[in-house]
This record gives structure tokens, C-alpha cells and sequence, in this order.
């Protein structure tokens, strides 16, 4: 059964009001498959009655309930890997040397959903050889859905869902057992805060270094996406990086940021930010495998090995060869390294380096001054 | 390679694994996965179950990190397995990923990609 076009047009009309997110047309199996539970909840048949429910007695529950049910957005830990590759291996260790004065680093997960953006954020911080204990590294999580807000700020996650992307060596470091769900531990959570927040409102928040804004602007109309990344602009520091979702641009939008490719991630940062400090990229050329020599990064950009060998080199990453794709394919194949040592934490991070040996602290240029104000 | 005491597992994760494009050879346990091992067969990867008669899942985790000639083979459990404890015992033994079963198709695809034997 498919919704009518009127029942359609007032949800479509309701959420771009409050959310500004466009539902456009043939997504009418997206009204019903979201506004079903609700309905049924709510006792009735339909999502028709509940639409009609809502006109004849405007609840401001319920209008909440609709428009959060429809800007719940799928998730994963690390999801699509590239961006927390270029956390780790780029973004990182740049802002480690510019903020070396104060030591103070704002990450920003806005539209956050259950929560498995920010702490993918926390976990890549907490496990970073060039983040010590004297850091301070706060990871904001923001969304306008509450629901999924409250969920995320319990940090309880189902088996399936750690399933998704979450690398076992980092699953048994930072989480733990709640019956038969996994719950973030107290070092993991404590790194998060979360706040209910709606991009398409003028906000105040601090300075941010960082900003994760992936996969939200999809769902604005351009002059939305436009004011969203103006607002978000204004609230970075201006040496600051900003990621996008894979198929999302401030081209043709907002032209106060330049694009940046950081290994195989694009990353967007206000105009005049200056370079990004890259020790590694120096090194040999090796497609894919130039960042895996800073010995971050997710395991599949890890060299070959087998329990005994250590992994990062560049000979060694030489050898990996490219990975199918999901649909099959190419024969060719990439060697995984040997097994995290998730028992034996380098001495130098508070809490280990699940990818094998940390880089040499003599890789890393000596810390530079740093160039723009600082929090 | 496919290792699995239970012939419907065995069936589910063979066809996922050939829709990803992967050739695929099953084996009913870990000594059988050992004796196809000895007579050549030289998997990419192998999805392992930790309970099984004759050898268990992280017996042949040991026995092929013991061998040189193995060691290119990228190690993955997936079992009704879910303790931490056991998962730590798995990665220390030498397994590469671990998944908890129950799990869905994209779960096997994203571990892949975390290995690196898979795209994104």
C-alpha cells in the first residue's frame, strides 16, 4: 500500500519546514516505511489517519516524533574508513604540532544519529600515539532528532550494530559487555558530549578544529546547504578541517573553503588555512600505502605480515595490491598485517595503538609554534 | 575458505562470499581445512567457527600461524562466540577479525574492507 500524494505532500512540507530536509518526490515508500510504527503505536491503521490525526489537533509530540522519524539516517562505526584515515594520518597529527601551546583540540560530530560517528571520532583520538594523556580532546555530538540523541548518549550499541565496521581489536579495548549488547567504556564515553541541535537554526558553539558534517547536506535544498556550511564556517577555527559525505561538495555553495585531498579523503578548510603538515606523504610513492607508513589508519591500509613482523614499512606496503570491489571483480588482493597487539599498548598512549607499532617519534618534524590564535 | 561444522552456515556465507567475487571451498571442520591447506589449496581468506568437532576454530587458528607457509592467509572468525575473553584469545592466537554470529551480509562485507581484501 503506498501513501496518497496529499498525505505525502504534508509530511514532505512538515519536514522540510522544521528540519529543512527534502523528501522529494518517489520517496513515498520512505513516508510509510518510517510513519507505519507510529501510527500503529498511536493505534492507528495507517500513516493517512496519523497525518490526519496531526492536522485535526496539532500535538507538538507527535509533529516532533514524524520529523525525527524521517531524519533518522543509517550508520556505521568508520563508516566509508577514508575520513577516519585522514583523522588519524593527517588531521591529527597537524593539529598535534599547531596546538601543541594549549594542547586543546574540538572535534564536532554534528547530526551524530546513534552515535557511532562520534565515537569512531573518540576511539581514532583516544588510540592516536600522538595524543598523551596531557591532550584534552572534546568530541561534540549533535543532532535534532532526540530520540536517537538519548540512545547515542547511552552508548549502548546491539551486536549487529558492532558487527559494522567496528574492528574487533578496538571492540574489546573499548567496550564491554551490557547482556547481550556492547556498551562504550567510561574513558570512551567521557571523551563525547551531546547536545540536541538543529543544523538549519542559528547555533553557538565553541571554536571547532574539526568538523564531521557527512552525509546531512544531501538532504537540504542548496540554499540550505548553503547557509548550513556559512553557520558551520563561522564556528571553525580558521586553520580548521571540515569532512563531507562522499558525494557532497561545498563547491557551487559556500566558496570560503578550499578542498584538500588528504591521502584518499578530501577534506574542506577555510580559505587561507595554509598547508596541512604531511611528514609521510614524502616518502615513497605508493598508491594507497603512503599514509599506512605513519602506522595509523584502519587495518586494510596496514602492511603485509604475519604475527611476528612488525608492519608500516614502505617495501612492505609496496606489495599490497589493490582489493576487490564489493561486487566482485578485480583477483588481485590486499594483505592484511598481522593481529593488532591488543594486549600490549605502546608506552607513549594512554590507551594502546591497535594497528600495530606507533611511528617513531623521529618521524615527525619537531612541533611548530602555532600559527593562529588558539582556544 | 569456508570452515563450519553446520552445512547451512556453510551455505550462507559460501553465497556471500561468491556474490563479493570470491571462489570459494568449504570445509566441515579444522582438520579438514588443514588437509586441504597441506594439499595445496591456498586460501585468501578464511572464515572460521570456533565450534567444531575433530579440530575447533581456534586450534586452526594455532596450528596455521604456526606454519611459514601460511601465513599470507588473513584469519577471521565468525561464531556464536561473543565473550571479550574470547575474542581477546582469538586476535592473540593470530586471527585477523572476528565477527559475532548473528551477523548480516554487509557485516561480512565491511570486515573484508577493514582487512583490506575488499573495496569500499
Amino acid at each position: 500500500m503506498t501513501i496518497s500524494s496529499t498525505t505525502f505532500a504534508f509530511v514532505s512540507d512538515l519536514v522540510r519546514q522544521q528540519a529543512a530536509i527534502v523528501i522529494g518526490p518517489g520517496k513515498e515508500y520512505l513516508v510509510e516505511s518510517r510513519l507505519l510504527p507510529i501510527a500503529r503505536d498511536a493505534g492507528l491503521d495507517d500513516v493517512a489517519s496519523l497525518v490526519a490525526r496531526l492536522q485535526a489537533n496539532p500535538d507538538e509530540r507527535l509533529r516532533r516524533q514524524i520529523v525525527e522519524a524521517m531524519t533518522t539516517n543509517e550508520t556505521s562505526f568508520f563508516r566509508d574508513r577514508d575520513p577516519f584515515n585522514a583523522l588519524t594520518q593527517g588531521v591529527l597529527p597537524d593539529l598535534c604540532r599547531k596546538r601543541v601551546a594549549t594542547r586543546r583540540i574540538n572535534i564536532w560530530s554534528a547530526a551524530c544519529s546513534s552515535g557511532q560517528e562520534p565515537y569512531s571520532i573518540a576511539m581514532s583520538v583516544l588510540d592516536h600515539p600522538l595524543i598523551t594523556s596531557e591532550w584534552q580532546v572534546q568530541v561534540l555530538a549533535t543532532d535534532i532528532n532526540e530520540e536517537v540523541l538519548a540512545r547515542a548518549e547511552q552508548g549502548r550499541f546491539s551486536q549487529l550494530e558492532v558487527n559494522r565496521g567496528l574492528p574487533a581489536s578496538m571492540m574489546v579495548r573499548h567496550f564491554e559487555r551490557a547482556e547481550t549488547d556492547w556498551r562504550v567504556v567510561p574513558a570512551l564515553r567521557s571523551m563525547v558530549r551531546f547536545k540536541s541541535l538543529n543544523l538549519n537554526e542559528p547555533f553557538d558553539l565553541p571554536f571547532m578544529d574539526v568538523v564531521f558534517l557527512r552525509n546531512v547536506l544531501i538532504y537540504f535544498d542548496a540554499a540550505t546547504k548553503a547557509e548550513v556550511l556559512q553557520r558551520v564556517r563561522r564556528i571553525m577555527k580558521p586553520d580548521g578541517f571540515l569532512f563531507l559525505g562522499g558525494s557532497e561538495t561545498t563547491l557551487g555553495l559556500d566558496d570560503g573553503f578550499d578542498r584538500v585531498p588528504i591521502g584518499t579523503a578530501t577534506v574542506y578548510r577555510p580559505k587561507g588555512a595554509g598547508p596541512v603538515d604531511l611528514p609521510s606523504l614524502a616518502g615513497p610513492a605508493v598508491a594507497g600505502a603512503g599514509l599506512a607508513n605513519l602506522g595509523g589508519g584502519m587495518p586494510g591500509a596496514r602492511s603485509p605480515g604475519g604475527p611476528s613482523a612488525g608492519n608500516g614499512s614502505a617495501a612492505a606496503a609496496a606489495s599490497a595490491a589493490v582489493p576487490r570491489s564489493r561486487t566482485g571483480g578485480s583477483p588481485t588482493r590486499a594483505r592484511p598485517a598481522s593481529p593488532a597487539a591488543i594486549d600490549q599498548p605502546p608506552a607513549h598512549s594512554p590507551n594502546g595503538w591497535p594497528w600495530g607499532t606507533p611511528p617513531s617519534s623521529a618521524a615527525w618534524p619537531a612541533p611548530q609554534p602555532p600559527r593562529q590564535p588558539l582556544n | 575458505m569456508v570452515i563450519d561444522d553446520s552445512s547451512a552456515m556453510r551455505l550462507i556465507l559460501g553465497r556471500i562470499m561468491r556474490g563479493l567475487g570470491f571462489d570459494v571451498v568449504e570445509a566441515p571442520n579444522g582438520a579438514e581445512a588443514i588437509a586441504r591447506l597441506e594439499s595445496g589449496a591456498m586460501p585468501e581468506i578464511a572464515l572460521v567457527d570456533w565450534n567444531m568437532p575433530v579440530m575447533d576454530g581456534l586450534a586452526f587458528v594455532n596450528a596455521v600461524r604456526k606454519e611459514e607457509r601460511w601465513r599470507q592467509i588473513t584469519l577471521m572468525m565468525v561464531t556464536t562466540e561473543s565473550e571479550q575473553s574470547q575474542i581477546v584469545r582469538a586476535l592473540a592466537a593470530g586471527a585477523h577479525e572476528y565477527v559475532i554470529k548473528p551477523f548480516t551480509p554487509d557485516a561480512i562485507a565491511d570486515k573484508l574492507a577493514l582487512l583490506g581484501v575488499l573495496a569500499y
